[in-house]
């Protein structure tokens, strides 16, 4: 028997470091300790930047699922953000309801477009796939544009912060530590999919579909479980956007934002879920990072990524294997 | 008793005609081969039967279902397995994790149960892996379980592709040219195994093969396809002496082409 490869994780190369419980217990509570402690030390305005990046560490792992596990290319992705945002917004505004009973209607609303969307395209290949997941998301930002119930051009304003069991969450520190919370349940959430028979089944299909179905695993199911999933991410991800701004305009759902997210997934390593936490950090911080350069900025970012997907075209974490051969 | 009747099967692609009204039977218990020369179209029988092309014309049955309009993961799921001409195992993934696919369809755990790690949903990820282990022990594969699947060598893998299609619980499994790449031993240790998927699973087996040897010593009956026509059928020694079979035979080249899939 040949020394051969053992098949990589989700976890990329992590669980061949930390492959004891205690190293990985000592893992979880020096990043924890990091969460909480990061917005003492760099101010409010860094407090706020980490409360983004948060954001898109839960928008790229609802991707990640669409794109990373099911090998559905998803160009239309803010549209679910969106979704998530309009539904908390028109909800608490119009309906006077409060923001913890708009939440599982945004999660309703989102899985319907899941479906709607899904049914009638995820029989086609990712190609086609790819275009009507485009024009899905530019319907929903026009429509939020031109609707009188989503304000219009200017959106929706004046979205009153949640409170928790007496807890007013309405600074920007408060909604730190709510964006941690959330961004923890959706890694935890993303490996306990991957790790089931479902997220196995997601592989299966992405890998070689006619086996899948040879295997007696509905294609088209399958996907469609994945894109509803991604959907609740995002509608998830659009209904706290909306608490914590206050305030929503279509211009926060457009074509660049599906991109951006698409980016941080790309970016980080498709399926490997610490690489897509990376992708979104680095996706929100390196422009921040770059202000100094001014004008550039925006270039030298754009230049970066490209070299990144020069150099490393299946994402910046490495898949290490227990042999120590990189894929 | 018939567990798998084909009836007037024809199947056409852009006017040439692959299968004309062909018929064909697998008895229950039974160990059947298909064989005849090249783009013969018995890969595209194979694909009628497990859903993968819709014929024009025709019927067939599994266990008196009729399973002509199914998509390809109902045909499993009603008891139809098959393995690949060209070994097809999913890359990037576990030799137990392969094998685990298989029993997708016979479980049904979904998002919240694995969301929320119930214990109904524990307890069939732990059915699913100990079935998977039975089905890698069964074909003779004890060891390397966590390792990338293609990454084995080729007879190994042909043996995880049997063990995977094993693993949805089958009550017919069709093998596409199962010999195919195998040295002598691992011939005679196939040979073994198909046997032993018959008498201790009560699996029907249906082969397509080349090996003339081989299907002769594993087959209780033989059916020959040419040129999309069913032409014989009968037991091995039948099968030899007729004069159409050998004439099909010595009327095409040697060598062997694929039929796609």
């Amino acid at each position: 028997m040949p020394d051969t490869p053992i098949r990589p994780s989700a976890w990329g190369g992590l669980t061949t470091i930390l492959d004891t419980p205690l190293k990985r217990q000592v893992a979880i509570a020096v990043i924890l300790m990091a969460m909480i402690v990061a917005p003492l030390l760099f101010g409010q305005y860094a407090t706020v930047i980490l409360t983004n990046a948060l954001l898109y560490v839960v928008l790229a792992l609802g991707l990640n699922i669409v794109v990373g596990y099911a090998g559905l290319l998803d160009l239309g992705f803010a549209a679910f953000f969106a979704v998530g945002a309009y539904t908390v917004g028109i909800a608490t505004l119009n309906f006077g309801l409060n923001f913890w009973l708009a939440l599982p209607l945004a999660v309703f609303f989102a899985i319907i477009a899941g479906i709607i969307i899904g049914t009638p395209t995820l029989r086609l290949r990712s190609d086609y796939l790819a275009i009507v997941t485009l024009g899905f998301g530019e319907i929903v930002r026009l429509a939020a544009r031109n609707l009188r119930e989503t304000g219009g051009a200017s959106g929706l304003s004046g979205i009153e912060s949640p409170w928790l069991f007496g807890w007013h969450i309405s600074t920007p520190l408060d909604f730190y530590y709510v964006f941690c919370v959330l961004a923890i349940i959706a890694v935890v959430v993303s490996v306990r999919l991957a790790n089931s028979r479902l997220g196995r089944a997601w592989l299966y299909v992405r890998h070689d579909e006619d086996a899948a179905e040879a295997m007696g695993i509905d294609r088209v199911k399958v996907k469609l479980a994945a894109y509803v999933v991604g959907a609740v991410y995002g509608a998830i991800g659009g209904a706290f956007f909306a608490a914590n701004l206050g305030a929503i305009s279509p211009n926060s759902f457009s074509f660049q934002q599906s991109v951006l997210i698409l980016m941080a997934v790309i970016l980080g390593g498709m399926g490997k879920i610490p690489g897509v936490i990376l992708g979104a950090f680095i996706v929100i911080l390196a422009p921040e990072l770059l202000r100094d350069f001014g004008d550039l900025r925006l270039f030298i970012f754009a230049v970066g990524l490209l070299l990144i997907m020069l150099f490393r075209p299946s994402g910046i974490w490495p898949a290490k294997s227990r042999t120590g051969a990189r894929r | 008793m018939t567990l798998l009747q084909v009836q007037g099967v024809s199947l056409s692609f852009a006017g040439s005609k692959v299968l004309q009204g062909v018929n064909f039977a697998v008895a229950e218990g039974a160990i059947a081969s298909l064989i005849g020369p090249n783009g013969a179209g018995k890969t595209s029988l194979f694909n009628c039967i497990t859903g993968f092309y819709k014929p024009q014309a025709g019927s067939i049955r599994l266990a008196g279902t009729e399973t002509l309009r199914m998509k390809p993961h109902q045909v499993t799921r009603s008891g139809i397995a098959r393995t690949f001409q060209n070994v097809r195992l999913f890359r990037e993934m576990s030799v137990t994790e392969n094998v685990m696919s298989g029993l997708h369809c016979r479980t049904s755990a979904g998002i919240i149960e694995s969301i929320l790690r119930l214990p109904g949903q524990q307890r069939e990820e732990t059915m699913i892996r100990d079935f998977a282990e039975e089905c890698l022990t069964f074909v003779g594969i004890t060891e390397g379980w966590d390792r990338d699947a293609t990454t084995l060598p080729y007879g190994w893998q042909r043996r995880v592709e049997i063990a995977r299609a094993l693993a949805t619980k089958p009550k017919l499994l069709l093998l596409d040219e199962p010999a195919a790449g195998l040295t002598s031993s691992e011939k005679e240790d196939l040979i073994g195994l198909i046997g032993r998927i018959r008498d201790q699973r009560g699996i029907s087996v249906l082969l397509i093969e080349h090996d003339t040897g081989l299907v002769m010593r594993v087959s209780e009956r033989i059916s020959v396809l040419d040129h999309g026509v069913m032409i014989a059928e009968g037991a091995p020694k039948e099968i030899q002496a007729n004069p159409k079979v050998i004439e099909a035979y010595l009327g095409v080249e040697d060598g062997e082409a694929s039929l796609g899939l």
